[in-house]
């Protein structure tokens, strides 16, 4: 409705999927880079949210495609391919995170990202409750990017500023950003990876765009 | 706050408490009165016209960082582990 539409690829675990897995069976390097390409960068988000470190992360999600490609012939496609991937992930990291024996209830982190700082979604001197308009009105419009603008998306300087503000995150919200934002996935599939209500999904990727968004502005605008 | 003389804010919402109804707009969960009042202050407010546009195009490029490769060594790691998994079936 609002939001830009675009192709959701990964939606539909329907017979584009089957056709993927049983090409992986049969042993298609292109269908296991197809997977890698789809799913390596969701998978160190979500790892993210168990590990601090990201070697460890990477590591750990390594250590996920073998069990994914080993565990492939007794897959039986009960589940879609994509939540057989993040069930091991998942397993994985907090067996990882036990073993380095700092591991936070994932419930805990995501209420304390979901919940606890309550910080807004812009910066609380960017508003007025002066006299010259209503209440809590803007001191200063916010302008629709210029185009030009954002022509430069593709150019590397922009790209690394998107990925360095969604780096500076805190996990849980990296995590729903990347899933939802960058990765197409719909709601419903990030709250189960995440282990959250839908409540406190929404409040994650509340969270993470306006962040994002306010480094944009900053850096495209300088406001 | 609201004084004598004092300009309303459009659908009673001020622009600090519109931002942070923007995900839930977006997300279709807002009840239909909310919804309303919400839609009511964007018509009538050019900052937060700005805000919901900036947004909207935050999500576009966003959504365009699907193609970001993975790190040369990760990906030759990966591919190896690929080989000997094929190798060994």
């Amino acid at each position: 409705m609002t939001v830009p539409s675009r192709p959701q690829h990964v939606d539909s675990p329907g017979s584009a999927e089957d056709r993927l897995l049983e090409a992986l069976r049969s042993g298609s390097e292109s269908a296991y880079a197809t997977l890698v390409g789809r799913y390596h960068r969701p998978m160190l988000a979500v790892a993210g949210i168990h590990i601090r470190s990201e070697a460890v992360a990477e590591e750990v999600v390594q250590d996920t495609w073998l069990a994914v490609l080993s565990g492939l012939d007794r897959f039986e496609g009960r589940s879609s391919l994509r939540t057989y991937i993040f069930r091991i992930l998942t397993n994985q990291a907090k067996s990882r995170a036990r073993r380095e024996a700092r591991t936070v209830p994932l419930s805990t982190l995501v209420e304390r990202e979901a919940v606890g700082d309550g910080s807004p979604a812009v910066a609380a001197a960017s508003f007025s409750d002066d006299a010259s308009s209503w209440p809590g009105h803007w001191v200063s419009d916010p302008r629709r990017f210029a185009a030009g603008a954002l022509d430069q998306v593709l150019e590397a300087e922009t790209r690394s500023v998107l990925f360095r503000a969604m780096e500076a995150l805190p996990p849980a919200q990296r995590a729903a950003i990347t899933l939802r934002d960058v990765y197409g996935w719909p709601a419903v599939e990030v709250c189960q990876v995440l282990g959250v209500s839908a409540g406190n999904q929404r409040v994650l990727l509340h969270r993470a765009r306006s962040r994002v968004r306010a480094v944009l502005a900053e850096y495209l605008d300088g406001n | 706050m609201a004084t004598e003389g004092r300009i309303r804010a459009p659908g009673g919402l001020s622009c600090r408490e519109f931002v942070e109804l923007v995900t839930d707009y977006f997300e279709d969960v807002l009840s239909p009165p909310l919804r309303a009042r919400f839609e009511t202050h964007l018509a009538a407010c050019n900052g937060c016209q700005g805000y919901i546009d900036q947004m909207r195009d935050t999500l576009r490029l966003v959504g365009r960082l699907d193609d970001d490769a993975i790190p040369e060594d990760g990906r030759e790691r990966l591919l190896d582990a690929f080989k000997r998994w094929r190798a060994s079936r």
